[in-house]
């Protein structure tokens, strides 16, 4: 009998060179320029699209096979989890405050960035490029839902998951993650890939996703490790696109390099200052802790971080330009923040709190060089207050950074005990900013940010007009229960009066 | 010198791929952490299909790595039979 022997499947490098390479074609009806129109005008030099391409030469059709087992594994522990409340086995409800940013600022800018890779996808002329982005715009939209999808378990439980496109939209301290995303996708499709898929990807992400997973591995959250998991398998294929971009237009044309530099130099500092807030995720929020931050910088940002770029020393790229006050700021940030959260708890959907005395004995063997110099003693005094029925509100409106939107609470890279704080004058307006590198990317384009929509300023337009209990309502922040601290709160007694429940049989 | 690095989920899945990584690369660094496998190696990581199929009996494809796949740093050249990730080559 006549054996009908199967065809040889395609080798890796055949299948890529089919399946992206020859979907591709010359346009015919149009010239390439009217059909790519603004591909030019960043002034970035490509000769040869083709030269592109991607090193792991994923085609359509695996990517399709791939995804659909990893939102099978997602699914099946999502389902896991709702039905054997899965809320119950976290270390402590402290957690949520962590998982509440995220779905406020980080699951939105998910959002984002698959509407920025689908705008890039169609702009970028080489096909293998495209292809490459519609993967990421996919996997991108793919992270919002399936993030939103997990945390909507807790959102039948807890407070301050309510609400989140409102406060997306409206609050204060999402407008920073906000307006990092909205400055990429208002840039070019070049500078966009070297803001989203180089440096808040390849040179920040891991600093976001890998500590902030194992913390819920760590802390009993299953839900956030299984999305956690699921989206950061798409990320090695983000980051190395990144680089892989990077590393194009760097080879296409020597004209590229100081274009490409100065992208760097902005994009790193705009996403330092966005992902700051997973320094106090890190060192404050997640009541059992994985590492420091400055244990994770270290490895990621100066280890991973020094081996890429000395690697791109070839093409005579160098470090970012606020790398070394980056590195300065790194034993003080986590501490600011938190102390700058807890003084405007009443406008957070989120808790934070004093840290307890074991706290604050880990973060003095973590930070040795700062924490008990400079930070123990304005919590003691906080601690002091709040024993005295005196807790310490803020309830003046922080100055915000025009650039990052952050308030302005950091230091002086080289001085810890003085405030950092610069402006610039621009046609009769003065501007404030937290930093020299805030400083710099106003000044280069200034046009761009004297535009930006600042929380502060809003809460004098209608329909707020400055007053407090109206601002509430608008960001639809439910006071006494989505705000303020969190013993005492509603979150802590529901989750210790369940979590009793759950283990006796009262 | 420049570290290279892969890190997976720990699971069943990846059990074998670490293994054929330890014995590929001599000079890796296998550090395992809650939920995640991070594996750290000078300038150079190369996983290899034979060495996993060898401890796993079965034909493996290395883009089912993908599925488990957490990060990883360094330049990326793969091809049917190896990944390979490396600095300053």
């Amino acid at each position: 009998m006549d054996m009908k022997a199967s065809k040889k499947k395609l080798g890796l490098k055949e299948r890529y060179r089919l399946m992206t390479r020859d979907l591709g074609w010359e346009t015919t009806y149009q010239p390439k320029d009217k059909v790519f129109p603004y591909v030019g005008y960043e002034g970035i030099r490509i000769h040869d699209w083709d030269k592109w391409e991607d090193p792991f030469r994923l085609t359509m059709d695996s990517y399709w096979k791939y995804q659909a087992e990893k939102e099978r594994k997602f699914y099946a522990i999502i389902d896991a989890h709702a039905q054997n409340n899965g809320h119950l086995n976290l270390t402590d409800a402290r957690y949520l405050s962590a998982l509440k940013i995220f779905l406020q600022a980080i699951s939105p800018g998910e959002y984002a960035a698959h509407k920025g890779f689908a705008r890039v996808g169609r702009e970028f002329p080489g096909v293998g490029t495209q292809v490459a982005c519609q993967m990421q715009a996919i996997d991108e939209i793919r992270h919002a839902q399936t993030q939103i999808h997990a945390m909507s378990n807790y959102n039948r439980y807890y407070n301050g998951f309510h609400a989140f496109a409102d406060t997306r939209d409206r609050i204060w301290y999402t407008s920073v993650a906000r307006s990092f995303f909205d400055d990429a996708m208002s840039a070019g499709p070049f500078e966009f890939m070297i803001a989203i898929g180089f440096s808040f990807e390849y040179v920040l992400t891991n600093l976001l996703f890998v500590p902030f997973m194992s913390g819920a591995a760590y802390n009993g959250d299953m839900a956030t490790v299984t999305f956690g998991f699921s989206a950061q398998s798409d990320e090695a294929r983000h980051m190395t696109l990144g680089l892989e971009c990077i590393k194009f237009m760097l080879e296409q044309d020597p004209a590229n390099v100081p274009i490409v530099q100065g992208w760097i130099d902005k994009w790193f500092w705009r996403g330092f200052r966005v992902l700051g807030l997973v320094s106090t995720m890190m060192d404050y929020m997640l009541p059992k802790r994985v590492m420091s931050w400055r244990e994770a910088w270290n490895i990621y940002g100066v280890e991973n971080g020094g081996a890429l770029f000395k690697d791109l020393a070839r093409y005579g790229i160098r470090p970012p330009k606020g790398w070394d006050d980056a590195e300065q700021a790194i034993d003080h940030m986590s501490h600011q923040f938190m102390l700058g959260l807890y003084q405007w708890s009443f406008g957070t959907a989120f808790h934070s709190w004093i840290p307890s005395d074991d706290d604050m004995d880990w973060l003095s063997a973590k930070y040795p060089d700062t924490f008990d110099k400079y930070y123990r003693p304005r919590w003691d005094h906080i601690k002091k207050l709040a024993a005295a029925g005196t807790p310490f509100k803020n309830y003046g409106l922080a100055k915000l950074c025009q650039t990052c939107q952050l308030p302005t609470v950091f230091t002086e890279p080289d001085d810890p005990t003085l405030t950092c704080h610069r402006e610039t004058a621009y046609k009769g307006e003065k501007y404030h900013f937290c930093s020299d590198g805030c400083q710099h990317i106003f000044e280069n384009e200034p046009e761009k940010y004297i535009q930006a929509w600042l929380p502060m300023p809003q809460l004098f337009q209608d329909p707020v007009k400055g007053d407090l209990g109206e601002w509430m309502k608008w960001v639809s922040l439910l006071d006494g229960k989505d705000n303020g601290d969190y013993a005492g709160s509603e979150d802590q007694k529901n989750f210790e009066a369940w979590r009793g429940l759950a283990t006796t049989n009262q | 010198m420049s570290t290279v690095f892969i890190a997976l989920q720990t699971n069943e899945d990846t059990r074998p791929i670490i293994e054929a990584i330890e014995l590929d690369n001599p000079l890796a660094v296998v550090h395992r952490e809650p939920a995640m496998v991070k594996i750290d190696a000078p300038d150079r990581l190369v996983v290899r299909r034979s060495t996993i199929e060898d401890l796993i009996g079965r034909a493996f494809d290395l883009q089912e790595m993908h599925i488990n796949l957490i990060t990883l740093s360094g330049n990326v050249v793969e091809d049917d039979d190896t990944l390979t990730l490396s600095w300053n080559s």
